[in-house]
């Protein structure tokens, strides 16, 4: 019997996804005895054409990294889908949006200008922006097109598994390498951690009081951050109860707060909402100007209790006259 | 036409993929060569409106591949922008863990990357040209040790920045996390090996590349070969440093061009717009730009650790000195333009961050629980800068008298780079490429000449299976694709 | 588009046991108020997920209501406390998905006041007319 074959390959992405592979260290040796690596990572339109000539469904699984704002990008994962049995969802990026996702706060025209035009080092008195054709010199050369919207990879094609984290820890990587390799797979859809909340599995949660109740609220830099009691009942704002667990509380442990890179339960289905309605629930105030006052000490709940799921928020972006809900 | 892309890295870890086009005149001499990196993610603009003090978790995601040197930038920037000395220990601590991170990427580098062209050799086929070729080369022994070291580097950033890929530890002030004596004993295991190992490093390259007259023909010859400015952060004795200092400039001529503080780089540094590519071209100031052209008229220069190296006057740490002299003795005195020189320029600077954590850690006071100040001033302005392993990285940030970004500069590591890239492309290809003959040559030379800039770790894994996949396109003057090179495409 | 007259679709989340009750008073008095709003009878003011909100405006509201007892007379005694905190803390978020501020709207209604629920109702309705659609490019096509 002919070995598994096995692709990787990245749109969006910061590399680091890439280097969670390699962290395999010795098991990636492994990995590779056990499957035929058709690429990794690789580059688009490479083997584009090689890819093209694969009969559908000869890879058996593709994990894909990275979150999807080009349309190469799009182009390339609809061609993956097409090629592989199973596509799964590497890391936060492609499987909640990612940070990159942030950008849904704005539209194309709005990054190009503070990329080209207004930060202050950039020099360009003509307002040149890239353009997906120019003429150089005679010469024509293109770019992709950049989307107004950052997609996760399912809003894109159709994913079989999601990997949480940014980046996935290796254990769970090597779970679900061999969950695969060996045919053990769980039901389609499934996000390959358990299904539970961080702080079930948080240390610190012993610390927690029996009713959880805060009257302010904390920015990390602001106190001596207690290396023993849970962040929100330091007052400062952890992620926790809206992310689920696996990743080990990596963050915890080096003593700083979680911005639930593991994106939220199966019950869930807009972390952000989720973690807005448990932080309501735990401050203790009731009064209309003291809550207003505790509320002004949430600094930028949007592009926190979203930090790595934007795109996969039910608002998914911010609407603005230039760009419609869906548009690219 | 859409088979006309490149991976190159560093830049493919840095903001996607890139593209080389070669365009051929009516004599089929090089017209135009092109770099194009086709990808953009806008940090500078989703920066605004969020804390300043998430900044270190929200701009390590610009790369997974030195998100350490970022995290580090940004804390730093932090620093600056509340105006808050950071406790002895704590400096302390960050720059051990800066230390640890550029001897990691460093060594690995060079035996999974750059390594391979000269360790296994540039004319040996594709199929060896990677790590395992080097395996097989220097042993097996080595290897694990290579695996190892890397392994250990990367757990101490873990243990104190939960996480390698993307740390969390720093605040301004500060760090969240200390050092215990065990920690301490432990990781000065972890250093002295380093000592050793870079050593080992520099000595594989002395007996496979320096004995070697073919490889130091090709290292001193003028394929590979800029004279451009070079710019890198230097100490108050012009020592080369990783995590703090002034930023030095030196002209094609080794003079000292500029010195100034971090703060002051928007007097020195602008950043030019081609319509081709998403990413832009530093260049001097106050030279100004030329287009993609050398020499001392030319605002064009370079970072990373040759530049560096030739932007101080030497390391400041005994070993790392001994071989910084020895290098420029061979290259014949300083600067050296000679792009590939980066490769030993690397692991001179491995050993100095291997001595420096020796060094950080033999002092006890690394141990000290006093690892914050809490900020008390209304920020405004910070400006944070490192050399991480692919150069001068700089964060520059605004906010409003709570701390909320409104507005955001970065210039990344290996942006600065990019102008240099592209003309050591065209070099390259025009060397190559004459009367319409294309050598086959290209593929080897065109790659070695980037991959001298630092191809990222990332890049191991293309190295792993095989070689870093690459295609060229080259026009003749009608722009009909004449020739395509590939190589590991399968 | 553009020349049909626009009907703002509202979306109201009642607490069963004041609000809803108070606009089933209005119902029963025969008071008329406007037609757009769509009631969701919920247990509690305090039931509301901040889920529900957005989705609403997902799935093509243009405004949203939340209703529940006044301060102090919530069945669960802190049901209302709570829908209050989650409304200011919607406030502060919602502008960052282009959701004007006035588009989502709390109000303590009991069940004897018919009479405010018919105010509110219309007074609410106007201002979403006003502000006019949500989804203004819903539907843009796909580049
Ligand atoms: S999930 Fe994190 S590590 Fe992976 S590509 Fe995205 S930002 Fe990088
Ligand atoms: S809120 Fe954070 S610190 Fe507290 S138990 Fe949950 S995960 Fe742990
Ligand atoms: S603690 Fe939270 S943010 Fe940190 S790795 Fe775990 S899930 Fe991600
Ligand atoms: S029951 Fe009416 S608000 Fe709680």
């Amino acid at each position: 019997m002919s070995k598994p074959k096995v692709a990787f390959y990245w749109c969006a992405s910061c590399g680091g996804c890439e280097e969670a592979v390699v962290d395999l260290a010795e098991n990636i040796l492994k990995v590779v005895e056990a499957v035929d690596i058709v690429f990794w990572p690789v580059a688009l339109d490479f083997k584009r054409k090689d890819i093209e000539a694969m009969p559908d469904k000869s890879i058996a699984v593709t994990f894909i990294n990275g979150a999807i704002r080009l349309s190469e990008q799009e182009e390339m994962v609809k061609l993956l889908r097409k090629k592989s049995q199973l596509i799964v969802a590497f890391g936060s990026c492609a499987h909640l949006g990612g940070v990159p996702g942030l950008a849904n706060f704005w539209d194309r025209e709005s990054i190009f200008n503070r990329a080209y035009k207004t930060t202050p080092s950039t020099h360009n008195p003509e307002g040149i922006v890239p353009q997906e054709k120019v003429t150089v010199d005679g010469k024509e050369l293109t770019l992709p097109k950049f989307y107004n919207t950052v997609f996760r990879l399912d809003q894109i094609i159709d994913v079989d598994y999601y990997l949480p984290g940014c980046a996935p820890p290796p254990d769970l990587v090597m779970n679900a390498i061999n969950a695969i390799l060996e045919g053990k797979l769980p039901p389609k859809g499934t996000v390959l951690s358990p299904n539970k909340s961080l702080c079930d599995d948080c240390k610190r949660n012993e610390t927690k009081p029996e009713k959880l109740t805060i009257k302010e609220i904390k920015r990390p830099h602001e106190i001596m951050l207690d290396p023993e009691k849970c962040f929100l009942a330091q007052g400062v704002i952890c992620m926790g109860p809206a992310t689920r667990t696996g990743c080990g509380e990596r963050c915890i442990e080096a003593n700083m707060p979680c911005r639930g890179c593991f994106g939220p339960t199966d019950q869930v289905i807009d972390q952000g909402a989720k973690f807005l309605s448990v932080l309501a629930s735990i401050i203790d105030v009731n009064d209309e100007k003291e809550i207003e006052k505790v509320m002004d000490t949430i600094v930028d709940p949007a592009g926190t209790f979203y930090r790595f799921s934007l795109p996969s928020s039910l608002m998914r972006r911010k609407r603005m006259p230039s760009v419609a809900d869906n548009e690219k | 036409m859409s088979n006309n892309r490149i991976t190159i890295d560093p830049i493919t870890r840095l903001e996607g993929h890139g593209k080389i086009e070669i365009f051929l005149d009516e004599k089929g001499n090089v017209d135009k060569a092109f770099l194009q990196i086709p990808e953009l993610r806008g940090f500078e603009q989703f920066a605004v409106g969020r804390p300043a003090e998430e900044m270190p978790r929200i701009t390590p995601r610009i790369c997974g591949v030195c998100p350490t040197a970022h995290h580090m930038a940004s804390t730093k920037a932090l620093d600056d922008l509340f105006k808050v000395e950071p406790t002895p220990v704590a400096k302390k601590i960050r720059e051990f863990i800066y230390s640890t991170f550029m001897l990691e990427d460093h060594t690995l580098h060079f035996f999974f990357l750059g390594g391979p062209d000269f360790v296994v050799g540039p004319q040996a086929p594709a199929a060896e040209r990677n790590i395992l070729g080097v395996l097989n080369k220097v042993g097996l022994e080595i290897g694990k040790k290579v695996i190892e070291i890397r392994k250990q580097c990367r757990d101490i950033i873990s243990y104190l920045g939960g996480k390698v890929i993307h740390p969390v530890c720093g605040l301004p002030g500060g760090v969240s996390k200390g050092l215990t004596e065990e920690d301490r004993k432990k990781f000065l295991e972890v250093a002295k090996a380093g000592v050793e190992f870079a050593q080992f490093a520099l000595k594989i390259f002395d007996d496979i590349v320096l004995k070697n007259k073919e490889y130091v023909d090709i290292v001193t010859g003028d394929v590979y070969y800029h004279r451009t400015y070079y710019m890198g952060l230097v100490d108050e004795n012009n020592k080369v440093n990783f995590y703090d200092g002034y930023i030095r400039v030196v002209d094609p001529n080794g003079k000292e061009y500029a010195k100034f503080k971090c703060q002051d780089y928007l007097n020195h540094i602008a950043e030019h717009v081609e319509p081709w590519s998403y990413i832009k071209f530093p260049y001097l100031k106050n030279v100004g730009w030329k287009g993609f052209v050398d020499g001392e008229d030319s605002g064009i220069y370079r970072v990373a650790p040759l530049a560096r190296l030739n932007a101080s006057d030497g390391m400041a740490t005994p070993l790392a000195q001994e071989a910084y002299e020895k290098m420029y003795e061979t290259l014949g005195g300083k600067p050296a333009h000679n792009t590939l020189a980066f490769h030993w320029a690397r692991l001179i600077e491995a050993l100095y961050a291997a001595e420096r954590m020796v060094e950080l850690l033999e002092d006890k006071e690394i141990t000290d629980p006093n690892i914050r100040n809490i900020p008390t001033e209304t920020p405004k302005e910070g400006i944070g800068v490192v050399e991480a392993p692919r150069g001068t990285l700089i964060h520059h940030y605004k906010t409003d008298d709570r701390g909320i970004l409104t507005e955001a500069n970065l210039i990344v590591a290996t942006v600065n780079n990019a102008a240099a890239i592209n003309m050591s492309i065209r070099r390259a290809a025009e060397k190559l490429i004459k009367n319409g003959n294309v050598s086959d040559g290209i593929l080897n030379m065109v790659e070695m000449a980037f991959r001298a800039y630092d191809p990222c770790h990332a890049c191991a894994t293309h190295s792993l299976p095989g070689d870093m996949p690459l295609i060229i396109n080259i026009y003749d003057a009608d722009r009909k694709l004449i020739h395509q090179f590939k190589r590991n495409v399968k | 588009m553009s020349n049909e007259k626009f009907e703002p679709k509202i979306v109201g989340f009642l607490c069963n046991w004041c609000s809803y009750t108070g606009a089933d008073l209005a119902g029963t008095s025969r008071m008329t108020y406007q037609p757009n709003l769509r009631i969701i009878r919920v247990m509690c003011s305090g039931r509301v997920d901040p889920q529900f909100i957005f989705k609403a405006f997902k799935e093509g509201a243009d405004g949203v209501l939340i209703a529940g007892c006044h301060p102090g007379d919530c069945h669960y005694k802190e049901g209302n406390y709570k829908a209050l905190r989650r409304y200011k803390l919607i406030k502060k978020l919602q502008s960052e998905f282009g959701i004007e501020d006035e588009r989502i709207r709390l109000e303590w209604i009991s069940a004897s006041e018919g009479a405010k629920f018919q105010e509110v109702c219309n007074e609410f309705t106007e201002t979403i007319r006003k502000l006019g659609p949500f989804n203004s490019k819903k539907g843009g096509k796909n580049e």
